[in-house]
């Protein structure tokens, strides 16, 4: 009994930890790579640890919300102004960027390949009820999906070639990899998928298909307990030139998953 | 992917942990409710019966609200620590050994009861007795306790947040990895820890002497 209680204080005490933030991260940077490759750089240099929590970009900011994160690293500019202007956020900085694509299965039965119009191929898609799965939870890849069908003025809700499965970035392409199913996609998640079966890319290019990465400071009025001194350092460091440098040699088969790209969004 | 040995570790250690936690909870309780008898007795019999199926990821989301920096205890920062993972496999466990020890030390009783009383030993005291008789059951009560803790994803990905080499388990390790569609490698670490488990159970029962 002496060693589980010795064994559950020393459970107890891992949190102490001083030099240590939480950061609410979108899966797709995490899935692909990008933030196991570039923090034990930061780590080594500013001695501050980064926990990385992975979750949709929704998530990542109800959990920063609730005052449970130091800082977010999100792709949804909608939900992102929401947030700021709930007065959660304060300030925030673009740091990467790619794009997303649409994948399906190599026989393209919408005949969508090489195609470059988003809005069109999406049409196609529906006219053709090519299956198509959705992630439906919200996060930033779901809130693009649903930007392109208002534009399209179809209602895919309800089709039954429209699957949405609620789930991550990764479940959405296992599903469209066993059902020959299309779906949209960032590049990042894509490029370091391992089970891709006969899902190839099939549109690129269009520019309402950029994806752009952003970390939000928290407001310090209202986000006390934060630790935003740690999560200030780390969200200058990304958009530092070292920060830059590493984003930009993160590479899968020789492919770069983000672009660098500073920009800060008021 | 990260080094395994850590993922094991703490897999092991959370598992344990909340296993030992759940035990010491449980087992009390299921001797109070096989060797006595209170009002309300009843109604926690039930419960703790009804507690058998409580979902891991109910568990796991009131425990994320009542560890959250909103919620009553945010301000012990336990949300996303191997701790919170540790009490919210607790919860889970803690129903499964007290139902199945009660199970068992009500049969003893039963069967034993009246003659301990009658040479003289208080309920407390006959407790040992008990203890050691229904060794057998016990253990398999413990083991599906740890059981349940080592194989849960649900609740441990709500409060734990698979934090890579800090709340990454095995589970949670295998959910990561089949969404990253590496099948084969999250296959591998399934065999892991079905191996892990038969192995601790093979132990349990070689000591219990329960390999009948």
């Amino acid at each position: 009994m002496k060693f589980l209680l010795a064994l559950f204080l020393a459970l107890a005490s891992l949190p102490a930890s001083a030099a240590t933030i939480v950061l609410a991260s979108t899966t797709s940077v995490d899935n692909a790579g990008l933030l196991s490759r570039i923090l034990p750089g930061f780590t080594a240099k500013t001695g501050i640890e980064v926990r990385v929590l992975a979750q949709g970009t929704g998530q990542a900011l109800a959990t920063a919300a609730r005052g449970d994160a130091d800082l977010v690293l999100v792709h949804d500019p909608e939900a992102e102004a929401e947030f700021i202007a709930a007065g959660h956020g304060a300030r925030r900085v673009e740091i990467a960027w790619n794009d997303f694509v649409i994948v399906g299965p190599a026989a393209d039965p919408a005949h969508i390949a090489g195609t470059k119009d988003v809005t069109a191929a999406f049409r196609a898609i529906a006219a053709s009820a090519t299956p198509f799965v959705s992630r439906g939870d919200k996060s930033g890849t779901d809130a693009l999906e649903k930007r392109i069908w208002r534009e399209t003025t179809i209602q895919p809700a309800g089709q039954p070639w429209y699957r949405e499965i609620g789930g991550g970035m990764g479940a959405a392409l296992n599903m469209a990899a066993a059902t020959d199913a299309v779906t949209l996609t960032d590049r990042g998640t894509w490029l370091a998928f391992g089970n891709r079966r006969s899902l190839v890319e099939l549109l690129r290019g269009d520019p309402r298909l950029i994806n752009r990465y952003r970390v939000i400071e928290l407001n310090p009025a209202r986000h006390k307990s934060a630790k935003l001194a740690e999560a200030h350092i780390l969200a200058e460091w990304l958009a530092s030139p070292e920060g830059q440098a590493a984003i930009a040699a993160v590479t899968i088969a020789g492919e770069t998953l983000f672009n660098p790209g500073v920009r800060e969004i008021h | 992917m990260e080094s395994f040995l850590p993922i094991v570790g703490l897999s092991l250690g959370v598992s344990l942990a909340s296993s030992a936690l759940a035990a010491a909870l449980g087992i009390p309780l299921a001797a109070l409710l096989a060797l006595t008898r209170f009002p309300g007795r009843g109604v926690l019999v039930v419960l703790v019966n009804a507690l058998l199926g409580l979902p891991p990821v109910v568990v796991g989301l009131v425990l994320y609200l009542t560890l959250s920096r909103a919620g009553p205890l945010g301000s012990l920062g336990w949300l996303f620590t191997p701790l919170a993972m540790v009490l919210a496999q607790a919860i889970l466990a803690t129903p499964i050994i007290a139902a199945l020890a009660h199970r068992a030390l009500e049969a003893c009783w039963r069967d034993y009861g009246r003659t301990m009383q009658a040479a003289g030993a208080s309920r407390l005291r006959a407790l040992p007795h008990l203890l050691r008789m229904a060794r057998r059951p016990i253990a398999t009560a413990l083991l599906a306790g740890f059981g349940r803790t080592v194989s849960e994803v649900g609740a441990v990905l709500v409060v734990g947040g698979n934090i890579a080499g800090f709340t990454r388990t095995m589970t949670t390790a295998i959910a990561l990895e089949t969404s990253k569609g590496n099948l084969e490698l999250a296959v591998a670490l399934g065999i892991v820890l079905v191996g892990i488990s038969v192995m601790i159970s093979a132990t349990v029962l070689v000591l219990t002497g329960a390999r009948r």
